[in-house]
């Protein structure tokens, strides 16, 4: 009697097993982008402070913006944590675009201004010192967050 | 800095991430082997700390900046620490990836500060 109930039974675990695993492989993917946002984000920090102590007269333009990408990577590492609450959702949206935008400029002036731009930051020459990485990332965490919109509201 | 040692950190650190982001795609979860040849990679990383503690009073200074160097090594030492304690934590294939991520950024890392200690004319 009770074998064929059992076997109903786990059957319907496996489903609902089967289903844990492919969100949590979504939302695992998700993690491993935090984890880059944050190595990204302790690399830009330990870089600009460097700059900064050392030898902030030298570029003071490149290096206060070297300053500001690390905030910001910080923040986007933060809010993509977050994401699922409808504020930092936004935030995100914000910091990553911000930082679309910081190494597509700052990666063109780079290369046309290298006297104020040429000097090595995260995002000079679209991000090259970091094998691109800042140019990809940002493109990889927009397309997560479309995918990853806060359930329950829908805007 | 000592070359030989260097890469041989490397060469670990390369292994060790390339082992992690197969095993993590094969869909492992992080287990005594990944989690052991990262911290393989920061047993290197802490002798490397001595090793740079030592090597000016040696007579083996650096011609980069040391402040920079210490920033990286520094960075680097907490790296595997914070990726062991994550894949601790989340016992999913995806913190296996994510310590072959670390790996491979720390080989980077370790040749950035090669090339500060012995390259870089402050």
């Amino acid at each position: 009697m009770t074998p064929p109930v059992e076997g109903v039974v786990e059957r319907k675990m496996d489903d609902a097993m089967s289903h844990t695993v492919s969100r949590t492989r979504m939302t695992g993917i998700g993690r491993v982008l935090v984890i880059v946002y944050a190595v990204m984000a302790l690399a830009a920090t330990g870089r600009s402070f460097v700059q900064i102590v050392r030898r902030f007269d030298e570029a003071p333009l490149a290096y206060s913006l070297s300053a500001l990408a690390a905030v910001v990577y910080i923040l986007a590492t933060l809010a993509l944590v977050l994401a699922h609450r409808r504020g930092w959702y936004t935030v995100a949206w914000v910091a990553i675009v911000f930082e679309l935008t910081g190494v597509v400029v700052v990666g063109a002036l780079s290369l046309l201004a290298p006297a104020l731009f040429g000097h090595d930051s995260v995002w000079s020459y679209f991000g090259m010192g970091y094998l691109f990485v800042p140019l990809v990332l940002p493109v990889f965490g927009l397309w997560w967050l479309r995918t990853h919109r806060p359930t329950g509201e829908k805007a | 800095m000592i070359l030989w040692f260097t890469l041989t950190q490397i060469a670990v650190a390369c292994a060790a991430g390339l082992f992690c982001v197969v095993a993590g795609l094969a869909g492992r979860r992080p287990s005594d082997w990944t989690v052991g040849s990262l911290l393989l990679v920061e047993l290197l990383l802490i002798a490397q700390v001595i090793v740079a503690i030592i090597a000016p009073l040696a007579g083996n200074p650096p011609t980069g900046d040391l402040l920079e160097f210490w920033v990286y090594l520094i960075s680097a030492v907490l790296l595997p620490i914070g990726g062991t304690a994550w894949a601790l934590l989340d016992r999913t294939r995806w913190s296996t990836v994510i310590l072959g991520v670390i790996g491979l950024s720390l080989a980077i890392m370790l040749w950035r500060m090669q090339a500060i200690w012995t390259l870089q004319v402050a």
